[in-house]
């Protein structure tokens, strides 16, 4: 710890603080552009400027180290001219058109030259003109704007690890620019609206949509991935005009994807208000909820238990799931899944689907082994995580079946499944791990779909034990869905039971003809392109008309995640909450209330009435979802497989459509806009 | 967005690739990206005065860097050109120093003389013409650059002679044009 003195008062900073961090922890405010504390120090803005005993000239506080006994004033006549300079400066060539800027009252540039700035310009000479450069379909560019900051640059530099911005030219023809045809790939571009200090990146959907001050904000949480990241909605007149992380160190810092971040038009497109029912003439027409689900008890009636099934799909709430495993197994139904993807393991306890070591505990990782999943786009955030672990040294990454533009340096193994039941590979991983302190592994839910999906899941855990992944205090086997209702789903345990289908089994009992009435609840991609389902009367509830829609007996409209106060579960088994921040449409309903009625149907007695009922009940059946916000970590059983075959299997389970992976980001035209632009190249992979 | 469309893939000469790899000996290690001015310096000379974006390209690979991180070191400097230059390249000095002995005049001439504007080339692909900031020779102003030689302490008549005699391919000395001093020493002491 160092002395020093900011404004004659003392404070004691780390070693190794800047002199900004030292006015910060004396409680002085100081202006910055260009500095970021996530990102690399520039110092090429000089909005910082303050003075230090001694020292020529006011010095780049964001940039320069404390030394033992420096004095610091923040408020001298000197620091106060200097920043009226500096500002002057910024402000030349600066096309002050704040009216027309949707960074206005919310712009660092605005708000500094306000408190720091003068209130004229002494600046009579033409201003330049910068051209717009065309980033794709979400980032806006206003480049006249642009204040070379090069935070942009930094961050995708830094924590997307994709180099597609830089500053090139130099001195007054210096510019801001990307040198790639696509514009900005990255699935973390979003984020450099946010970090742009001024008006130069805005975002392309929101556009004059509104003004910053009239948006009311609502927390919540995101549902496109399994990690939960924490949002804010800004919602105006009823409308959602735009979304913005939320800062949540333990989980997404202060980032989110772009399908976060841009799929909320999808959210307005599409939707189901009403139920439907297919009449004799095989037409879908409107109907009541009385009728509707009159219709769904006489077919629930009508077949036999072992005829029916169930499953829930990417963005089903743990309520729904929970209501409805308790309405079909108090009926003998028990061929239920949550696993539309058809994953598939044996589940001794949760520690066997967790991403136990928690997305905090990546930061401090030193071996990795990442096994048949594409962190890049099934868990964006995370992924950054890694790569600025990767990028502070001393991390080894092997993978084994994943893609290989991670944005960090891999070791592949190949992408061959069969080669994790090779005898000497155990040496070979063990020899990898050894030495490690915090070794983790991150097995991919994806290839738990796989038909050897059960066998690599006990030869993957009893590598972890073998490897010792799992140590005092520390537990790195990790498992990565991609999926916001997995964890949830698999809390309550919505899944086959004394002898029930799982997902896998069912597929094959529809094209056996055996199962005639399936509930598909929000499971668009549950697969059923391979199936001939005449003979199956589907049940769809959703809240988009999405890829099945057109397939169903029955459709019950239901709420999306912002008409709805949910509870999601995200991969460490944090429980949270969604927001209802808009009316429900038509007369859709929140999706437990559906099951809850049909008990009604069947006069079985169910204990609650309402949601806060219905809470209390999960709560009490599982205690360790009940602190919002909070994880509950569950002991290892250790576990030992003895020899297991795997068949050759190659693939690397790269996810081909980023943007389209669920109802909402399928309806969505932001996200489709981004397919057309940045997955053209592949555009043949995915017709249909 | 890169303009040149010159799709040709880059490599460098088997005598070039020599070069690069006494160029890589200069630096340590873990600073080898710091060849690439040297290497972007001997692709231009290799290409013909100007660097391609495959050239760019290429390098960047060599250095295992982004392609932007060698682009922008190639965009920053005004010695890198990125369009393709005429055979001679002259630099006109109008900084300072040269501007109080006349830049402005031979600027002039040399318009008129090869009938271009300032960064064209000349239809017969000879000359090309840039007006620059000091080179860092104003005790012989005024000066330019053609290629890799200084011309100074020029006038008019001698500049207009150096166009002509490069023209016709004669030889000429490079240096003070004068004939009163030789390189920087004092007017008058000799
Ligand atoms: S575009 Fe914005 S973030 Fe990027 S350098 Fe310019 S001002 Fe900074
Ligand atoms: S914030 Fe210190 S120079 Fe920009
Ligand atoms: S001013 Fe012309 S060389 Fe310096």
């Amino acid at each position: 710890m160092k002395k020093v003195y900011v404004n004659d008062k003392v404070v004691s900073v780390p070693d190794t603080a800047t002199v900004m961090q030292a006015c910060e922890l004396a409680g002085e405010e100081i202006p910055r552009v260009c500095y970021h504390e996530s990102l690399s120090i520039a110092g090429n803005c000089r909005m910082c400027l303050v003075e230090v005993e001694n020292a020529a000239k006011p010095v780049a506080s964001c940039a320069f180290p404390v030394a033992e006994g420096m004095k610091i004033n923040t408020k001298s006549d000197k620091v106060k001219k200097a920043r009226k300079g500096v500002m002057e400066f910024l402000l030349i060539n600066h096309p002050l058109d704040c009216p027309i800027c949707d960074q206005g009252g919310e712009c660092d540039l605005q708000d500094q030259s306000l408190y720091y700035g003068k209130s004229y310009s002494r600046f009579e000479e033409n201003k330049r003109a910068v051209e717009d450069k065309d980033f794709g379909p979400l980032v806006k560019t206003v480049m006249t704007r642009c204040i070379h900051c090069t935070r942009c640059v930094r961050f995708l530099d830094e924590v997307a690890g994709t180099h597609e911005l830089g500053a090139i030219n130099r001195g007054e023809q210096m510019e801001i620019a990307s040198v790639v045809e696509e514009g900005i790939t990255s699935e973390l571009s979003g984020n450099i609206i946010d970090l742009c200090p001024v008006g130069a990146l805005t975002s392309k959907p929101y556009a004059f949509k509104a003004r910053s001050w009239e948006l009311i904000h609502h927390d919540t949480i995101d549902i496109t991935d399994g990690l939960g990241s924490n949002l804010i909605l800004d919602e105006f007149q009823g409308e959602i005009k735009r979304v913005l992380p939320r800062f949540n160190e333990d989980i997404n810092q202060e980032w989110i994807s772009d399908k976060s971040r841009f799929s909320y038009d999808g959210l307005d497109v599409q939707r189901l208000d009403k139920p439907f029912i297919r009449d004799d003439k095989n037409k879908l027409i409107p109907s009541d909820w009385k009728t509707s689900l009159n219709n769904v008890t006489g077919l629930l009636k009508k077949y036999k238990s072992d005829e029916i099934a169930a499953i829930s799909g990417s963005l089903t709430d743990v309520e729904t799931m929970f209501v409805a495993k308790e309405l079909f197994n108090s009926l003998g139904i028990y061929n239920l899944d949550c696993r539309f993807n058809g994953s598939n393991f044996k589940i001794n306890n949760r520690t066997d689907w967790l991403f136990n070591s928690k997305i905090i505990g990546t930061d401090k990782i030193d071996k990795l082994f990442i096994i048949g999943c594409d962190p890049k786009r099934e868990a964006t955030v995370l992924n950054a995580r890694i790569r600025k672990r990767w990028l502070s040294g001393d991390l080894e990454i092997i993978t084994l079946c994943t893609p290989n533009d991670l944005t960090y340096e891999t070791t592949s193994l190949g992408d061959d499944v069969s080669l994790l039941s090779d005898p000497s590979f155990l040496t070979d991983i063990k020899s990898f791990f050894n030495g490690a302190k915090y070794p983790m592994i991150i097995l991919g839910d994806s290839i738990l779909s796989t038909v050897e999906g059960e066998k690599i899941h006990s030869i993957v855990k009893s590598l972890s034990d073998n490897c010792e992944i799992i140590r005092d205090g520390w537990n790195g086997f990790c498992v990565l869905s991609a999926y916001a209702s997995r964890s949830g789903g698999l809390e309550i345990g919505f899944l086959p039971s004394k002898g029930g289908l799982n997902v896998k089994q069912i597929k094959k009992k529809i094209s056996e003809k055996k199962i005639k009435l399936l509930f598909l609840i929000e499971a668009d991609d549950f697969d059923l392109s391979d199936l001939d389902i005449k003979s199956t009367k589907i049940i769809y509830l959703g809240h988009h008309g999405d890829k099945h829609a057109t397939k169903a007996e029955i459709i019950l409209p239901i709420t999306a995640f912002t008409e709805k106060k949910a509870l999601y579960v995200n991969i460490e088994g944090r429980p949270q909450f969604t927001k209802k921040i808009i009316q429900n449409k038509g007369i859709a309903v929140d999706s437990w209330k559906i099951f809850r009625a049909l008990a009604d149907n069947f006069n079985l007695k169910f204990s609650y009435n309402n949601h806060e009922q219905l809470l209390n009940k999960i709560y009490k059946l599982h205690p360790e979802i009940s602190f919002i916000n909070q994880i509950i970590s569950s002991e290892w059983k250790s576990f030992k497989s003895s020899s297991i075959k795997l068949k050759t299997l190659k693939s690397n389970f790269a996810v081909v459509n980023y943007y389209q992976t669920c109802p909402v980001t399928r309806a969505s035209n932001n996200m489709a806009n981004c397919r057309k632009r940045f997955l053209k190249k592949d555009e043949s992979k995915f017709n249909g | 967005m890169i303009e040149n469309k010159n799709t040709k893939d880059f490599e460098f000469t088997k005598k070039n690739l020599e070069q690069v790899k006494k160029i890589f000996s200069k630096y340590p290690d873990d600073q080898k990206v710091s060849a690439v001015m040297p290497l972007l310096d001997l692709a231009m000379r290799q290409i013909g005065g100007w660097v391609t974006e495959s050239a760019i390209k290429h390098i960047s690979s060599m250095l295992n860097i982004p392609f932007i991180r060698a682009y922008e070191v190639a965009s920053f400097y005004s010695m890198f050109n990125l369009e393709p230059i005429g055979k001679n390249f002259i630099q006109i000095c109008t900084t300072t120093s040269c501007w109080l002995r006349g830049s402005d005049n031979i600027l002039e001439v040399c318009k008129k003389h090869l009938n271009v504007k300032n960064n064209q080339t000349t239809k017969d692909g000879l000359f090309t013409l840039k007006e620059v900031e000091c080179l860092g020779a104003c005790v012989n102003a005024p000066m330019v650059q053609i290629n890799d030689n200084y011309y100074e302490d020029l006038d008019t008549e001698s500049f207009l002679n150096i166009l002509d005699s490069l023209k016709e391919g004669k030889k000429i000395d490079i240096g003070p044009q004068n004939k009163k001093r030789k390189g920087a020493e004092p007017l008058g002491s000799a």
